[in-house]
């Protein structure tokens, strides 16, 4: 197990890259502790698969340095560097029992037989196919098959990083929590570093330690749940992470208040916004309150979502949705208010801090 | 819901019913008439039972002959199976050498059977060939007119390299659509070349490669053109395979009784030989199909 360097990282796949639009990763630099369980999030697109990829070796960075706990290793092959993958879609040798495709890895490092006998029943064991060891891998089912995947990857006791590639795409919903809670249990297990690449928000929050959301080929905040739910950095994030996403509305500068259309609202970060930027402000649909008082909107559509409702209403010609209470009335002159605990200011798309 | 019958559904059918009766099913009737019977001419037929049968099959001319075309089909599937895996291996996956490798692949492919003999009954002639001149300015005593090996040689190798493409051009099909996934895995596990391709490549090639070998046998057993032009069956009867023997009993001498009951042998083989390979290829799969869910 090792920890992971991230120095500098920028690549293109086109030969010449010219503008920033040219690279598929913009510029990473980020550090994945030892042991740490990170989840890589963004839509299709953004270079989750390729900074995956040039962490495995698969792809070789335009520019920029990975180092594995310190020691470079950027030249090195995916071999050389002891890394397992598993893929978005479960790559097993079709003509191998079960018990050789987990056997596959060990065989082509020269482990002894005897060794790879024991690791092979031990991990036959842990992703519970014991039973189907002697079978010919291509009948399996697709959950099964994912975890020859993972299995071939935790069967060398060695690698520094285990690297997940939307694994759980192709599984039924049924059993991504069955498979997500092992995959939890054995990272407790054997403490490897993990790296899991996807698109599922809740996939992301419930798996990971921290997430790093992409967009756009750069990372644009990386937190725990609660921060990204909390105070995303990006209006992208905001607007990513939750269901619905966060309510971005333009609003105009006054002094060290905003004005969002007619209405004035006091913020302390407004104090140090340049002018000049463009200013949204974001709110999670959670903390706005509805009731008699407050700011007036027009209720367009209310969703009903089980023991919560989603109102769609407008606000001085913006579409806002709230989050409410299943028994929460609908009042006909609808007003909002802001919990001011979740209102965040934006100047460009970025986050603007509070000055301490 | 309610199945509607309509018979109307036969007429759809009717124009390929004719077509084949008339292109397939009534000659194969014709050469039925004629190889129970012995005719000389004047449209006058004489009953002869299941005679000519038994002259073919007692003939040692007509085992030759098969044996010559056994040994032939195994020596073509034996050279063109594996030299086709393995330019289609090192074929470029992406970039320019693409077309340009399919189309140099396809050019064989595209030339009339008879001019690929004639191409190389030329190519390989002694007094005007170039490959045949080279040789003999090399001092190879080579000479396809006089040599029963030189003139297998010939064939053989006019035939890999006419139809070797064939191959080639399957087992690319199969290997492109290999996802890459397989190849990054296989080289995080750690995989060899040899690996790759015995547990990756060859699985996935499979299926193209049982089309690849039917339709290989098949030709080769039934090949008639190119020998033809290039040796004419010679020297003596030493290229004379089972097509070329059949048309010169049934044009060259009008033996149309025994010619027509050797074409029934013949066809008889062909469809034996087709069904047992088409047999084993599939039940392997299906082998491994049932072992799937069982």
């Amino acid at each position: 197990m090792a920890s992971i360097t991230l120095d500098q990282i920028r690549h293109a796949y086109n030969p010449n890259p010219v503008s920033d639009a040219d690279y598929a990763l913009r510029e990473v630099d980020h550090e994945w502790v030892d042991g740490g369980a990170y989840a890589l999030l963004g839509p299709s697109g953004c270079g989750k698969t390729t900074l995956l990829n040039i962490i495995s070796g698969l792809l070789h960075p335009s520019h920029g340095r990975i180092l594995f706990d310190g020691k470079d290793v950027t030249g090195l092959s995916t071999q050389a560097r002891n890394i397992a993958q598993v893929f978005q879609f479960p790559v097993i040798y079709d003509t191998m029992t079960v018990y050789d495709n987990l056997a596959f890895p060990l065989r082509n490092r020269k482990v002894p037989e005897a060794e790879v006998d024991r690791r092979v029943r031990e991990m036959l064991d842990i992703i519970d196919l014991a039973d189907w060891s002697k079978r010919k891998a291509r009948g399996l089912t697709a959950d099964q098959k994912q975890k020859i995947s993972l299995g071939r990857g935790l069967v060398r006791n060695d690698v520094n990083a285990i690297l997940f590639d939307e694994p759980l795409t192709v599984i039924d919903p049924h059993m991504k929590w069955v498979l997500r809670s092992q995959l939890k249990r054995l990272h407790k297990k054997f403490g490897f570093t993990m790296v899991y690449v996807t698109h599922d928000q809740t996939e992301a929050l419930t798996f990971a330690d921290k997430v790093v959301v992409m967009f756009e080929g750069q990372i644009v905040q990386i937190g725990t749940p609660a921060e990204l739910f909390e105070k995303p950095r990006h209006t992208f994030v905001g607007y990513f992470i939750g269901s619905p996403g966060m309510n971005i509305m333009p609003v105009r500068l006054e002094g060290s208040a905003v004005l969002l259309g007619q209405e004035r609202l006091d913020l302390v970060a407004a104090a140090s916004v340049n002018p000049a930027d463009r200013l949204e402000l974001g709110i999670r649909p959670e903390f706005i309150r509805l009731g008699q008082s407050g700011l007036p909107v027009t209720v367009t559509r209310v969703e009903d979502i089980g023991r919560r409702k989603i109102v769609r209403a407008e606000l001085q010609g913006q579409p806002i949705a709230a989050v409410v209470n299943e028994d929460t009335e609908i009042p006909t002159d609808a007003h909002v208010s802001f919990d001011p605990a979740g209102l965040n200011l934006y100047a460009n798309s970025w986050r603007v801090e509070e000055r301490a | 819901m309610n199945k509607t019958y309509n018979n109307k559904a036969w007429f759809f059918v009717l124009p390929v019913l004719l077509l084949v009766a008339f292109s397939a099913a009534i000659p194969l009737m014709t050469v039925v008439n004629y190889s129970v019977q012995d005719t000389f001419g004047n449209n006058e037929f004489f009953w002869a039972g299941t005679d000519w049968f038994d002259e073919i099959l007692h003939s040692d001319r007509f085992w030759d002959a098969l044996g010559r075309n056994l040994f032939f089909s195994f020596i073509i599937l034996a050279i063109e199976i594996p030299l086709g895996i393995f330019i289609a291996l090192n074929m470029p996956k992406k970039g320019i050498g693409v077309p340009v490798c399919l189309v140099l692949m396809a050019l064989p492919l595209l030339i009339p059977w008879n001019v690929v003999g004639t191409i190389w009954q030329v190519f390989g002639r002694v007094d005007i060939g170039l490959l045949g001149r080279t040789l003999a300015s090399l001092g190879i005593d080579y000479n396809y007119v006089r040599d029963p090996l030189d003139a297998w040689i010939t064939v053989i190798v006019m035939d890999v390299w006419h139809w070797t493409s064939l191959v080639v051009l399957l087992c690319y099909a199969g290997l492109v659509s290999i996802p890459d996934a397989y190849y990054q895995a296989a080289k995080i596990d750690g995989a060899s070349r040899w690996a790759v391709f015995r547990y990756i490549q060859l699985p996935k090639m499979k299926r193209v490669l049982l089309i690849a070998v039917l339709l290989r046998f098949m030709d080769s057993f039934m090949i008639y053109t190119e020998p033809f032009v290039v040796t004419g069956g010679g020297p003596g009867n030493s290229t004379t395979f089972l097509s070329i023997d059949l048309v010169k009993m049934a044009v060259g001498q009008f033996d149309l009784g025994p010619a027509a009951a050797m074409s029934i042998v013949y066809f008889l083989i062909i469809l034996l030989l087709s069904w047992v390979f088409y047999t084993v290829m599939t039940s392997s799969d299906a082998e491994e199909g049932g072992r799937d869910h069982g």
